[in-house]
């Protein structure tokens, strides 16, 4: 064939490029996870290009498996996923359903499918993100029910890779014996990325990042502070990066409202709504345990 | 005979693709979507069986066209119709109806005439699909 | 409109009640600052004063004459509370771009008029005041009816909604046809026509306004022989149908009496004729309602007073006062077809009967905020000169609560009357479809309907038939109001 593809052209069209910078903006540090989705990104506009030629394979599985501790941005990156794949042509709606073992497995005989059903019909179209997924499969009791759910999930993810993309979450080592245990599983996930730690200097930047979209900034006292709490609450148990620094954030804000609202006998500036002082901060148990 | 219920039983029979068509509207308008069946297609017959409940919150159609196939495998020798529900304030009722699979012999009706005084007849439709004996227990 | 000069309304009880002839506007029909409170009934009329007579009076004059007033002082007033009961005229408008025509809108208290009658509400509105002589002409344009008063009739006997229900169909207009010719036919050919309209794909047919119970046809045979058309036509296509049969008669006794064997023939829809007047109506509405019954009005003599545009009343009032009195089926225009109908008339006399609440909108002549307090919907009939080449316009126009109406359209079909109505119906579903699919049926309509003739005979022959027939004179009855372009 003589003719020539520009696959940038399907490239721009696609508008995926936006996508992927706003990845980036939005999304402090991951770097190996921004890699793989670049690599998916490009296998998948590789692959429209193919069929506008008509070079049609079985459509690709695009089932995918996001591993990590809590809080390292694995929702947030299937938002991001849905978007491509429906920019590209995969999905027909660019929407996530999220679910866990309750929203699928039932509670006596004969509940099971109709709820699983349920969500896979919801989710249809788009991306069904099934958090903790390693839950459905509960190997101390034969009985479970979870295996009826993980059945019909199979089904739906090999008759039907046109109509749903399921995305697959959790922590590595459970995940890695769920998919050692469910073979059938393991063998329809095409794409795995493993979604690492935040260091402490990309939480630093994620606390600024939110921050500012509440509206808040951390006074000059206060930085070394958040710092020093980072370190210590990194090593604490059930850390769940992004997550931990938004609950200590939130709960920074709260001290902030009681040091303003019992000082309100005098005026203060109008910055002194927005800043996040030094104390605030400290009063936290983390510096007491 | 062609039982011509529903909104589209005078059309040739809606591919799968036409019928995903009229869902994506039914779902674009807001309504639930909803799969009954029977073989009793008798125009008093109001309450088929549900295939399952309503299906509310579709996103797309490809879950309620999952269930048709399901109920087709089922079902296939039987009538069945697609109906869309509106909650709306004021419609809270059917907006749309068609059939979607229908037996491949119709059986149809018989009209029995009971003479009245004064010329009057009483009419009664009865569906030749259910004048046969039970062949088993119907179950629940 | 300038308002009063001071003291120009006579305040002064013992001046005012002076014996004589006053003005109006001095009696107190004409109030500049008043604000209609939320019961009150709104009327707005369109008024053409005689030479010389100034228009506030006019419009004070209309409110008097349509409430209160006598042409002279009379002392009794005295003995009422009057200022309550007066209407009053609070606003008057030159009619855009008419010589010598005002909007004159006119408040009307709510203890004027007595619950659940409509005579009683158009006694005063449109009563004597219509051949008064300082008028040249006048129209009642549009009225607001407040809930209060709304929820003291009982509306629609079925409405949209449970008439679907009931009948099964759903998700498309309903078809039907009149049975031709109007008159002549024997009962047992009647019956015929009937059946084969039925059997061919309709849902409804009709007796014309004028078949009641002549030489050539009583009115039980003609009953007997419709009912086994439907119900043979029902045998054969599993679906319900139904034939209205016109009930209205000399008395109400003799009405009543057909309607109840109607019933007991198993008709699911009886039809009355807006002439037999607003009481009869109201009466079979009520009989609808405790029957089960659907009820068809057809708007026989309504052109006589709605079309002219300077004096009568407007259709879409009719419309309204017909959804109170409880109706199911109103004709109300075709916009294509043979009847008058101007486009943005017809999309308000179409609201009035099927919106739950009818917003102003004077591009469409709709003067007024309408709630219409629950009462049902009122299904729309589109009758007279349609074709199924206009399907796509007719869906466009009209949406999918309607019945088509296709009388010629179906009996005149050159294959017989089953291929006319399985033309019409075939035309409609492929329309209907193809909507839903998202294509644009106002452009595509015609080539949407030529495919499916490619595969159904008698929607060729029906297309190829009618192809030419179009009806386009000027419509008398049009807005006054257009909508001005939205500057890009």
């Amino acid at each position: 064939m003589s003719e020539l593809i520009d696959l940038d052209a399907i490239y721009a069209k696609s508008s995926i490029g936006a996508t992927i910078d706003a990845l980036d903006v939005d999304l402090v540090g991951l770097v190996p996870v921004k890699t793989r989705i670049r690599e998916i990104a490009a296998l998948l506009l590789v692959e429209s290009a193919r069929r506008e030629l008509g070079l049609q394979a079985e459509p690709p599985s695009l089932h995918m498996c996001f591993t990590g501790n809590p809080g390292t941005g694995k929702t947030t990156v299937a938002q991001r996923m849905a978007e491509i794949l429906h920019q590209l042509g995969y999905i027909r709606r660019n929407h996530v359903v999220t679910a866990s073992r309750d929203d699928l497995v039932g509670q006596y005989i004969g509940h099971t499918a109709p709820k699983t059903k349920e969500i896979l019909k919801k989710a249809m179209g788009g991306v069904l993100f099934i958090d903790e997924a390693y839950y459905l499969y509960k190997p101390e009791n034969e009985r479970d029910y979870g295996q009826e759910a993980i059945e019909i999930l199979l089904q739906v993810m090999e008759d039907r890779r046109d109509d749903l993309v399921v995305i697959l979450a959790g922590y590595k080592d459970r995940m890695d014996i769920f998919f050692r245990s469910n073979p059938g599983m393991a063998s329809r996930i095409a794409h795995h990325i493993d979604f690492p730690d935040y260091s402490q200097d990309e939480l630093i930047s994620i606390s600024e990042l939110m921050l500012e979209k509440m509206h808040y900034r951390l006074s000059e006292d206060a930085v070394p502070v958040l710092r020093d709490y980072i370190a210590r609450r990194m090593q604490q148990p059930r850390f769940s990066n992004a997550r931990s620094i938004r609950n200590a954030l939130d709960r920074a804000r709260l001290r902030q409202a009681n040091r303003l609202f019992a000082n309100r006998g005098t005026p203060f500036a109008r910055s002194a709504l927005e800043i996040i002082e030094a104390d605030d901060i400290r009063q936290s148990r983390v510096f007491t345990q | 005979m062609k039982v011509t219920q529903g909104q589209f039983s005078f059309l040739p029979d809606l591919t799968d693709d036409e019928i995903k068509m009229q869902i994506e509207y039914a779902l674009n308008q807001g309504y639930a979507v909803a799969i009954e069946y029977t073989d009793d297609p008798h125009p008093r017959n109001v309450f088929w069986s549900m295939w399952g409940n309503p299906m509310f919150d579709l996103r797309d159609p490809a879950g309620a066209m999952m269930e048709l196939e399901a109920c087709r495998a089922e079902h296939g020798g039987k009538y069945i119709k697609i109906l869309a529900f509106d909650s709306k304030k004021g419609w809270e009722s059917v907006r749309l109806s068609f059939m979607v699979n229908r037996p491949a012999f119709e059986p149809g009706f018989e009209l029995v005439r009971q003479e009245g005084p004064g010329r009057q007849l009483r009419y009664t439709l009865r569906s030749h699909s259910t004048s046969r004996a039970p062949v088993s227990e119907p179950s629940l | 409109m300038d308002t009063l000069p001071p003291g120009d309304k006579i305040t002064d009880m013992k001046e005012r009640y002076r014996s004589g002839v006053l003005k109006y506007r001095q009696m107190g029909y004409w109030e500049p600052e008043y604000e209609p409170k939320d019961t009150d009934v709104l009327a707005v009329f369109r008024i053409s004063p005689q030479d010389g007579v100034d228009p506030e009076e006019a419009a004070a004059a209309v409110a008097g004459e349509s409430s209160t007033a006598t042409w002279t002082v009379v002392w009794t007033d005295r003995l009422t509370a009057c200022e309550y009961y007066r209407a009053k005229a609070y606003k008057v408008e030159a009619v855009p771009g008419q010589e010598g025509q005002w909007f004159a809108y006119i408040a009307y208290d709510l203890d004027l008029f007595e619950e659940g009658s409509i005579a009683n509400l158009t006694a005063s509105i449109i009563g004597n005041v219509f051949g008064f002589k300082p008028l040249k002409a006048l129209r009642l344009e549009d009225m607001r009816i407040p809930p209060h008063y709304l929820k003291t009739f009982q509306g629609p006997a079925t409405g949209i909604v449970v008439e679907r229900e009931r009948l099964n169909c759903f998700g498309r207009p309903l078809l039907g046809a009149t049975m031709k010719p109007k008159l002549g036919l024997s009962g047992r050919n009647y019956g015929r026509v009937v059946y084969e309209a039925l059997k061919g794909g309709l849902d409804f047919t009709k007796d014309d306004e004028n078949i009641n119970s002549q030489p050539f046809m009583h009115w039980r045979d003609r009953y007997l022989y419709c009912m086994e058309g439907v119900n043979k036509a029902m045998a054969e296509t599993g679906e319900v149908k139904g034939t209205y049969l016109n009930v209205t008669a000399g008395t109400m006794e003799e009405m009543y009496e057909r309607a109840e064997f109607a019933k007991a023939l198993g008709s699911v829809i009886i039809m009355i004729d807006l002439v037999i007047g607003y009481t009869a109506i109201q009466s079979m509405a009520k009989w609808a309602r405790k029957n089960d019954m659907i009820l068809h009005l057809h708007r026989a003599g309504h052109g006589t007073y709605t079309r002219q545009k300077n004096h009568g009343i407007s259709f879409r009032v009719i419309a309204k006062w017909m959804r109170m009195a409880g109706v199911d089926h109103i004709h109300a225009g075709t916009v294509v077809g043979k009847l008058e109908g101007d486009p943005a008339v017809i999309a308000g006399i179409y609201d009035t009967c099927r919106e739950i609440y009818v917003k102003k909108d004077l591009t469409h002549g709709v003067f007024f905020d309408q709630p219409w307090a629950s009462l049902k919907r009122m299904m729309p009939v589109a009758s007279g000169g349609i074709h199924a080449g206009q399907m796509h316009q007719l869906l466009t126009y009209l949406g999918e609560d309607v019945i088509l109406q296709f009388g010629g359209g179906t009996i005149g079909h050159p294959d017989g009357i089953q291929a006319g109505a399985q033309a019409n119906r075939v035309a409609l579903e492929t329309i209907v479809k193809a909507r839903n699919e998202g294509r644009d049926i106002w452009n595509e309509g015609p080539q949407i309907l030529s495919e499916a003739a490619k595969w159904c005979r008698p929607l060729r022959a029906a297309l190829d038939t009618w192809k030419d027939v179009t009806f386009n004179y000027a419509s008398t009855d049009s807005v006054d109001f257009v909508p001005t372009p939205t500057p890009a």
